[in-house]
């Protein structure tokens, strides 16, 4: 089953008495354990449409289906519920909490979910292991590079073993190398926990790991091209 | 990580605005305390005073307290020994008494005929020993050091009179009254004395007085039981200020033996009121509720009637409740200040923290969990004002306490020490630190209600 399914979705945002529309006639399926990128210049949709497949947004029109759940159906409560249990978030400016120490901020989807302690910990300094910061576990973001940063919200992002894990451009605040070993980092992880990773970029870097390729244009899909279709 | 953690550190994280919260918290809560402390000590100084000179409880003469006060003849209390007696040996009522003793208060004309002077008075016959022993109550622990009665040790016929009485009756020499300034206008003289009155002053002094004694002796004229006029000669052992003029212009105390031969006679002596006094205020319910029942059983041969010390001084719930309307006044308007207070970091915490909230929510935590934690944070500097509160409060009463500093209360006539009683006053502290959270919360429920309802993307979108 595919993790994401987008029929007919539509979006338009009103700025002042003026409709601007942001996305309009999206059919969409996400594949499962891909790396999904969705591309296209600045302002063509990929934030919004990124957005509502991570169900922090509501579509004017259509239907999204993530991991079998028709979520436009579910209360605010159900969906954060939902987000907490299968979508991992990776942001552009890292966000993390910064009153937390890398290990809180990677173990609090895991107090969100209600995992047990035990079980708690042994996946936070598993995670923190496999970025490669378990020396680091104690230190606030505000202690840690711009690189360390992201390898936290990564693996605060597949702490809850989700389902799907969405990136809004994660290199664009990182130099090319730190960003690049970032990127080597997610592949990495995504294969090993064999998650599906959806991202928005323009980063070429970005583009020649994915496994497939969406292409945006002034809100519509202007291409799909998936790896098959590449090979 | 708790909500109780995260709100915690959420608070240091801008030390220098919850700083300044906290501080405006904790002066909100000083002066709720101190000033609550300070109408405590008013409250209970007040009550010490009325309990140490009339007691918790005055048995009288039905209607007495209403229409009795200048006629001691009617509304005496014929069998006063006896009811002394029941109350005393009364199983219930012994384990709570301290002093169980007889006053006469009577009206009369007091006189310094030698002098061509005389000038309504009001005395009050008492029995020295235990008024003495009623002044040692002191279950508020004021630093006191209770003087006993002038009248102590004196000789029957003796009398102590307010400063006011000394002043009109020319005594303020004779008995070295200080800041006793003599009438300028030559008071006009009344016509003499009646022959009979006369003769009965003239009788009492040759009969009382001792050829060396040169005490100043004044005449008490007073009607008897038959409502015929009588005459005490008194000598005055002392004037003392009784606080407040218009007592102190009538005041004459005498040994109740002599106050009651003034207006008994030879007949059967009786007292207008039984002073009851209790080991503790907190008693007093549970022994009126006993001396009610006495009064209608065993006690029941005449009509008495019980009241406490509040009801015969009602200065004392006119006081209590002025001080009373001004702590409400004052903790409103802190209260107001607290609100304003949190409201506004809470709500520039909001505006700092949106993309946090952003973040918090698209993880998965509801709308609940972010109102959660900016309560939580509203509840924290409330509670951590209110606990620094308290603790600033009780040093500075400490200081104040210990300062020596004094204050005469109205209606005495002597300084007394200005305490602030914060300590030990559970209630009033444990009321100000729950009253400072509340507020605190209800400050900080519209900002965090705000924080709940940010749209994710927006909030992510903040710069």
């Amino acid at each position: 089953m595919n993790p994401v399914i987008l029929n007919k979705v539509a979006k338009h945002y009103r700025l002042d008495s003026v409709d601007v529309p942001a996305l309009a006639d999206i059919n969409l399926e996400i594949h499962p354990q891909r790396f999904t990128v969705l591309s296209g210049p600045s302002g063509s949709g990929k934030t919004t449409l990124l957005n509502l497949i991570g169900c922090v947004d509501r579509p004017d029109s259509g239907e999204i289906i993530v991991a079998g759940e028709p979520v436009l159906a579910l209360k605010d409560d159900a969906l954060s519920d939902f987000r907490a249990r299968r979508i991992g978030f990776i942001f552009q400016n890292f966000n993390l909490l910064p009153v937390l120490s890398a290990y809180e901020n990677v173990e609090y989807p895991l107090l969100l979910n209600k995992t047990p302690p035990k079980q708690r910990r042994e996946r936070v300094l598993s995670l923190l292991d496999a970025v490669g910061l378990a020396d680091r576990a104690r230190n606030r973001p505000g202690q840690l590079s711009g690189g360390q940063r992201q390898r936290v919200a990564i693996a605060r992002a597949l702490a809850t073993e989700p389902t799907l894990v969405l990136a809004d451009e994660p290199t664009a605040n990182l130099d090319s190398h730190t960003g690049d070993a970032i990127i080597q980092l997610m592949r990495k992880m995504q294969r090993e926990l064999k998650v599906t990773f959806v991202f928005s970029s323009h980063d070429p870097q970005v583009l020649a790991e994915a496994d497939d390729v969406v292409s945006i244009r002034d809100g519509r899909i202007t291409e799909i091209r998936r790896q098959e279709d590449v090979q | 990580m708790n909500t109780f953690k995260l709100a915690l550190r959420n608070l240091l994280r801008n030390h220098r605005r919850s700083l300044t919260t906290l501080l405006a918290m904790t002066i909100g809560a000083v002066s709720i305390l101190l000033f609550g402390g300070y109408a405590r000590n008013i409250n209970y100084g007040l009550q010490t005073g009325y309990v140490q000179h009339s007691g918790h409880l005055q048995i009288q003469h039905k209607d007495y307290f209403l229409y009795g006060s200048g006629n001691p003849a009617a509304y005496g209390i014929r069998n006063y020994q006896h009811v002394i007696e029941v109350v005393k040996n009364d199983p219930v009522l012994a384990p709570m008494l301290t002093v169980v003793t007889p006053v006469l208060s009577l009206g009369g004309i007091g006189g310094n005929f030698a002098a061509g002077v005389s000038r309504t008075v009001v005395g009050s016959g008492v029995l020295v020993d235990d008024q003495n022993r009623m002044r040692l109550w002191n279950d508020y622990d004021f630093p006191l050091h209770p003087k006993k009665l002038a009248l102590t040790g004196t000789a029957p016929d003796s009398a102590v009179i307010g400063t006011g009485v000394a002043r009109v009756l020319q005594l303020c020499g004779p008995l070295k009254v200080k800041n006793c300034p003599q009438a300028q206008v030559a008071v006009a003289s009344g016509a003499d004395a009646p022959s009979d009155i006369a003769a009965l002053s003239d009788q009492e002094r040759v009969q009382d007085a001792a050829p060396t004694d040169t005490s100043p002796r004044i005449e008490l004229l007073a009607a008897n039981a038959h409502g015929a006029p009588n005459v005490a000669s008194l000598k005055v052992v002392k004037a003392e200020s009784q606080g407040v003029k218009e007592f102190d212009d009538l005041y004459v105390g005498l040994h109740l033996p002599q106050a009651q031969r003034l207006v008994y006679g030879a007949e059967q002596p009786q007292a207008t009121a039984i002073a009851i006094q209790l080991k503790h205020t907190s008693q007093i319910p549970a022994a009126t509720a006993r001396l009610d029942a006495l009064l209608g059983t065993t006690l029941k041969s005449e009509p008495l009637e019980v009241h406490d010390y509040a009801t015969l001084n009602p200065s004392y719930g006119q006081i209590t409740g002025m001080f009373s309307a001004i702590f409400g006044f004052i903790a409103i308007l802190i209260g107001a200040i607290v609100l304003f207070t949190v409201g506004n970091t809470m709500s520039m915490a909001v505006v700092e923290r949106t993309v946090e909230i952003g973040t918090l929510r698209a993880i998965g935590l509801r709308r609940g969990g972010i109102r959660r934690l900016f309560v939580t944070e509203g509840l924290l500097l409330g509670a951590i004002g209110a606990v620094l509160g308290v603790l600033v409060s009780l040093a500075l009463a400490y200081l104040v306490n210990h300062g020596g500093l004094t204050w005469t209360p109205p209606g005495n006539s002597d300084p007394v020490p200005l305490t602030v009683r914060v300590w030990g006053e559970v209630p009033m502290i444990i009321g100000t630190a729950i009253g400072l959270m509340v507020v605190a919360v209800i400050s900080a429920w519209w900002p965090a209600r705000r924080a709940a309802k940010l749209e994710i993307v927006e909030a992510l979108r903040h710069v």
